[in-house]
């Protein structure tokens, strides 16, 4: 792999920050998101941070990473963020308050991939936000690409294969393919950098291209899906404090689980 | 006997491991001693009886000693679960100790009541009696005022634990003095309020320890010291009166403003068991930059410009020393360091506030001409709240880091800004002159400084491999000397406890030490609380 030939994507979400503690909102409709803070996916941080590391580690190989954000206008603030971190060019896609399903996603993004001449997406697993764990999937599917999902070490080989270590239960499984490909981080992939105060300010001249939703309306972007209700997990009975193993064994019995 | 020791060793081993997570419950499979919160130690040295180790310092012979009749007069006040005594299998080391581990008393007897009357009855039979008390509230104090001396009755204000109002409107919290001020400012957060207060050990120190000892701490730049936002208290003087000034007033000007008193007293008047404090609102955004600058003249310059760029939104303005981060890194060794490079100074910047945008707006404009005017060389921006709380750790961490390898001498000191960090250079100076500094078997790892510069605060901390005469004496009174020749104070937050009460010379003159002596004869004539330090 001498020549320039990876052209890496990396779609991110915006999210609400993984430290806040999610609440569900008064009408019991969805979860509460005024005054909450938001951050990037932290899969997608980590997806950031592997293809910059790709191309820090191999000049030559990596020819640009564009980053992507489907979501509000605010959204800008984390792809400003996936700049200063080492992408070189963006688009945002602002799709105001409209929740998209990962189908949907999945089919703008494949415009996308079209468009930029894409040859490796990078992205995490699962937004923290629904959980689906399906976009990346979808988007190898509509590609009609190969997909290494969960990824936890990504190798280039010599001879142009790409070899992804995920890890399942018991060991670790290497998956190898060639490019076109998708591949989606996990947790233990990398530990993301800081965004430093000079490339943050660098950032700032690099391009980010502002498209909206109306720009794909030739992609079904109707939801499959009807939310009934959004509630709040069951709290958890408090424990209680025992002062001998007899009465431990009493308590257990008690709960039925011995 | 052998086999609890063991036990309790094996307990400290894990913490130390594990000292990164502040909310430990641990419990010793064979004494079933509770460690009840986050306290753990970081030293490795096992202390010596402050008694052997300070032999000038002498027990008071009027202190009677503790009898079977004392003990039994305290268990018909007291229930089962109030008293904790000395025995072959529990020396009381959780007590007796310090959390630097450099002092250790020698108590036989710790009582932990439930209730303000039952603290006012045992009191006033310890002044009758003449035995000696010493307060105790999370124990996380760094002058050895919260443990024994010798033999002393240890009081507890642990079981004294319950949040006892709060007014949403207001913002007045009521509570006991035993409330942990993590669960306090938890339970504010709940309402939208934060407490006026934060520092490191916030898992384990007490509301009523950080009153008596008026701690400073991080968000003091911001939110001012204690003896503004405290309303009002409840303490039980030494003859067993209970004077409560709980009702919370923000304005009041009838009289003597009494509780002022008993803010910074360090237990020595009187055992303060409730508080009522105003509190603010909870700001919805915070931010953290971490700058790295080339000289502290910068540091002053960085400081000087972030009161005028962010004002009301800065919130916390911390320095800190490569020395001090060198000893961090060393610590953390899996943590990710914001920067590649090592550089002279470092600078922890936190703004909050009522909105994000204008917030982020206001960082990033002076961030920005910070870098233009070079007073920054290098800088990160937290992007998410973990990475907030990962910066704030190099700057919290620093305390346990410099003990880690041993132990380590701690002056805190209140300087004008422009000398404050040459203590540092000169403890150094000092040190490396008496040849005490360097690799093992050298005492000294090295003198590390940082601190609030935004309170003309420095914590200096000569991180040492164990604690000998010779470094003692190279430091004391060298750095009392160098303060009081630069018109500082020997003690900014930390108060002065064991460690310096014979010190307080260096800050206060003749007639305020002799009001102050006078003020503890009218209080406790007796003397019975906690005696051997303070003044």
């Amino acid at each position: 792999m001498a020549s320039k030939q990876l052209r890496i994507l990396v779609p991110v979400k915006r999210v609400i920050d993984y430290q806040i503690k999610p609440r569900v909102n008064k009408t019991g409709t969805a979860v509460e998101t005024t005054g909450v803070k938001f951050s990037i996916n932290p899969f997608d941080d980590i997806a950031v941070e592997e293809a910059v590391r790709i191309k820090e580690k191999n000049k030559s190989l990596v020819e640009s990473i564009h980053a992507v954000s489907i979501g509000p206008a605010k959204a800008q603030d984390i792809l400003r963020n996936c700049l200063a971190k080492g992408a070189d060019t963006s688009t945002l896609i602002d799709s105001k308050d409209v929740v998209l399903e990962p189908l949907a996603v999945a089919k703008v993004l494949k415009q996308v991939v079209e468009k930029q001449n894409s040859n490796l997406v990078i992205m995490g697993k699962q937004a923290i936000d629904d959980d689906c764990n399906n976009t990346g999937q979808m988007l190898a599917g509509l590609l009609n690409w190969p997909q290494a999902t969960n990824a936890a070490k990504v190798e280039f080989t010599d001879n142009g294969k790409v070899n992804v270590t995920r890890e399942v239960d018991g060991g670790e499984e290497v998956v190898s393919a060639s490019l076109p490909l998708v591949i989606t981080t996990d947790l233990r992939l990398n530990v993301p950098r800081y965004v430093g105060l000079q490339n943050l300010m660098k950032a700032k001249k690099k391009p980010m291209e502002k498209l909206a939703l109306k720009d794909f309306s030739n992609v079904d972007l109707e939801p499959r899906l009807k939310v009934l209700s959004v509630e709040e997990p069951q709290p958890r009975a408090p424990g209680v404090k025992v002062n001998s193993v007899d009465e431990l064994v009493d308590k257990l019995k008690e709960a039925k689980v011995i | 006997m052998l086999g609890s020791r063991f036990a309790r060793q094996l307990v400290r081993v894990a913490a130390l491991r594990d000292s990164r997570c502040r909310s430990l419950v641990v419990r010793t499979a064979l004494t079933g001693h509770i460690i009840p919160d986050g306290r753990f130690y970081s030293s490795k040295i096992q202390p010596r009886l402050t008694s052997e180790a300070y032999p000038y310092v002498k027990r008071d012979p009027s202190f009677k000693k503790l009898t079977n009749e004392d003990v039994s007069f305290f268990k018909s006040v007291l229930s089962e679960s109030e008293v904790l005594e000395a025995s072959e299998a529990e020396d009381l080391a959780f007590y007796n100790e310090d959390w630097m581990r450099k002092y250790k008393g020698q108590s036989r007897i710790v009582l932990k009541p439930k209730s303000v009357e039952k603290i006012s009855k045992i009191v006033k039979y310890c002044n009758e009696h003449r035995l000696a008390l010493v307060p105790q509230g999370g124990n996380t104090g760094l002058v050895g005022g919260s443990v024994p001396v010798f033999d002393e009755i240890i009081l507890s204000v642990s079981n004294l634990n319950q949040i006892r109002s709060f007014d949403a409107v207001s913002g007045i919290l009521k509570c006991d003095a035993g409330v942990i001020l993590e669960n306090a400012d938890n339970f504010l957060a709940e309402h939208g309020y934060i407490f006026p207060l934060d520092l490191g050990a916030k898992g384990s120190c007490h509301v009523g320890g950080v009153v008596a000892t008026n701690a400073g701490g991080l968000r003091l730049l911001r939110y001012g010291s204690l003896h503004g936002s405290v309303l009002g208290l409840e303490a039980v003087l030494p003859n067993g009166e209970i004077l409560n000034s709980m009702d919370a007033l923000r304005k009041d000007n009838t009289g003597y403003d009494l509780k002022q008193l008993f803010i910074g007293s360090e237990g020595t008047i009187g055992i303060i068991t409730g508080v009522s404090i105003m509190t603010p609102t909870r700001p919805k955004a915070f931010n953290v930059s971490f700058l790295a600058v080339d000289s502290y003249e910068s540091v002053q310059k960085v400081f000087v410009k972030a009161k005028k760029d962010l004002s009301e939104i800065l919130s916390a303005f911390e320095f800190m020393d490569c020395h001090s981060q060198a000893l961090t890194k060393k610590h953390l060794p899996d943590a990710p360091y914001p920067f590649e490079d090592d550089y002279p100074f470092y600078v922890l910047i936190e703004t909050s506030g009522a909105n994000k945008e204008h917030d982020d707006a206001k960082l990033e404009s002076f961030l920005e001409s910070a870098m233009e005017e070079e007073l920054v060389v290098d800088g990160v921006v937290a992007q998410d709240e973990t990475e907030l709380k990962n910066l704030w750790q190099w700057r919290e961490m620093i305390p346990e880091s410099s003990q880690a390898e041993g132990g380590v001498y701690k002056y805190d000191v209140s300087l004008p800004l422009q000398d404050l960090y040459s203590l540092v250079e000169a403890a150094n100076v000092k040190l490396e002159e008496a040849g005490l500094v360097g690799d093992a078997p050298k005492p000294v790892i090295k003198a590390v400084g940082y601190g609030h510069v935004g309170d003309g605060n420095l914590h200096l901390n000569v991180a040492v491999r164990e604690y000998s005469k010779e470094v003692e004496k190279a430091l004391e009174p060298f750095v009392y000397e160098f303060v009081s020749s630069k018109h500082g104070s020997i003690s900014a937050e930390h108060g002065l406890g064991f460690q310096k009460k014979n010190y307080v010379g260096y800050s206060k003159n003749k007639e305020e030490i002799k009001l102050m002596k006078d003020l503890k004869q009218h209080y406790d004539p007796n003397g019975i609380l906690n005696p051997y330090k303070y003044i």
